[in-house]
């Protein structure tokens, strides 16, 4: 188990590793992706109340999903990067946060749209959407912190420190603005015996919420891919790599 | 343990009372924004009381972060610092005397105006009670968390902006709580569950932040 641990740590072998796994994760990707909004667009049943409009929720949902679990990626990144020091955990946290700030915009953006024909209004404060929007704020400082430090594993050490406040107080945010006010619609899936949605229309937002979570996996494994190549230029593998490239 | 805690207490205020004009920038800064609302939004009684908690919590909140950017600084630039972190005392009492040293020096200023902006604002008396215990229990609270993100960007040159970046999305549930409280208080409803809530936050913080931030003061030392 800890081999294993140190053998993923290493730079190199996670290269190696993220190399063979990217191109089958983005194919899964593909096809989750293909039959899951072909099922959710066409097959599924249009809402008795909402009409066609409610398709927005297969992008919506997963989106809004994907925005929490990527900063949840990052803090366990940050964690791991306080106490072991890893330089994967570093590069992995450094290529989550702009994927986390996509989500987030993607879900805000999606959510909005929806929210004309049926709330008469593109924004409203309401808790769900001004949490979400707080989380934008938190992947921006983040980002931030993280331009503004030169040297890289300094940055990564204060972003980790960041992330990990963050995580604490996403919750208390996340309660104190539902405590202020809200009117967005209760969860419908996470109802644990009768969730309150046919199955024609969970399983392809199951489907795209997976679909949702490989493409995150597949671009952060070539993001970070891209980091380590940055951070490591100078050792003798990274070198050998771009040898082999020019021959 | 507590001698050192002293020390620093002692040193960080006899600092802040020989520079008074860097302390009264803050309150000078709180007193006019404030003032600025009546002139954009007209002088009619009803609106003002009716926005008053909002906009002085607010102008409260961003006076504490723009004066938060000296807290570590001047011991940041001359090595100071380095020697406290290098010293065999916990470095999170240390910092949490540096904080409070701090707070007494820029929050407290705060609290002791705020009556007077109350009345700018035809804030009604009963509010003003629980704007003073509001503002106790949350600048505070501010402070500690606000350390936290000195602390990451004392040794940048260009660090203000940014601190207020990282640290006012933070600032929300204080923000929310200490504001409604006013505003129940300003219509005659109960505030006793929001003043919890501020004293929770105020414990959460005083526990963790100041590790945080020596944690952060510690990266940012290098």
């Amino acid at each position: 188990m800890f081999l294993w641990f140190h053998k993923l740590g290493s730079p190199k072998n996670f290269y190696r590793l993220s190399q063979v796994l990217t191109p089958w994760l983005g194919a899964v990707t593909a096809l989750l992706l293909v039959v899951g909004l072909y099922w959710g667009l066409v097959i599924a049943p249009p809402d008795y109340q909402q009409g066609d409009s409610y398709r927005i929720m297969f992008i919506h949902v997963p989106a809004a999903w994907m925005s929490l679990f990527v900063y949840m990626v990052m803090a366990t990144a940050a964690a791991i990067v306080l106490i072991w020091r890893m330089k994967v955990a570093e590069a992995v946290m450094r290529a989550s946060a702009p994927l986390g700030a996509s989500f987030t915009f993607l879900a805000l953006v999606t959510g909005s749209l929806w929210g004309k024909p049926m709330w008469g209004t593109y924004w409203v404060w309401d808790a769900r959407l001004t949490s979400e929007l707080i989380l934008l704020f938190l992947y921006l400082g983040f980002i931030a912190l993280e331009n503004a430090i030169e040297d890289r594993r300094t940055a990564a050490r204060a972003g980790a420190v960041l992330a990990l406040v963050g995580v604490v107080n996403v919750p208390i945010i996340h309660y104190s603005v539902e405590w202020w006010s809200t009117l967005h619609q209760g969860p419908t899936v996470t109802k644990i015996d009768a969730p309150s949605i046919t199955l024609n229309m969970l399983l392809p937002l199951l489907i795209m919420a997976l679909a949702f979570t490989l493409y995150y996996a597949t671009v952060v494994l070539m993001r970070t891919r891209c980091e380590i190549l940055e951070a490591e230029a100078s050792s003798s593998w990274v070198r050998e790599l771009a040898d082999k490239r020019e021959h | 343990m507590a001698g050192a805690f002293a020390a620093i207490l002692k040193r960080d205020l006899t600092l802040a009372l020989r520079h008074r004009g860097e302390m009264a920038n803050p309150l000078v800064f709180f007193v006019v924004v404030v003032s600025l609302f009546p002139l954009a939004l007209g002088p009619e009684q009803e609106t003002l009381t009716r926005v008053a908690p909002g906009i002085i919590w607010v102008a409260a909140l961003l006076a504490a972060t723009l004066a938060m950017d000296g807290m570590f600084r001047s011991d940041f630039e001359d090595g100071s610092l380095e020697q406290m972190l290098l010293s065999p005392q916990p470095p999170s009492l240390l910092v949490l005397a540096k904080i409070l040293a701090h707070w007494l020096a820029t929050g407290l200023p705060l609290i002791l105006i705020s009556p007077l902006l109350a009345l700018f604002l035809q804030l009604p008396g009963e509010a003003l009670a629980v704007l003073l215990a509001t503002l106790a229990l949350g600048t505070p609270t501010l402070s500690m968390v606000g350390a936290i993100g000195v602390a990451l960007t004392v040794g940048l040159r260009r660090g203000g902006l940014l601190l207020t970046l990282l640290v006012l999305p933070l600032y929300v549930p204080v923000l929310i709580f200490a504001a409604g409280a006013v505003d129940n208080a300003a219509s005659g409803f109960p505030v006793a569950g929001q003043l919890y809530f501020l004293a929770a936050l105020l414990v959460l913080s005083v526990t963790l932040a100041p590790l945080a931030a020596a944690a952060s003061l510690r990266i940012s030392l290098g």
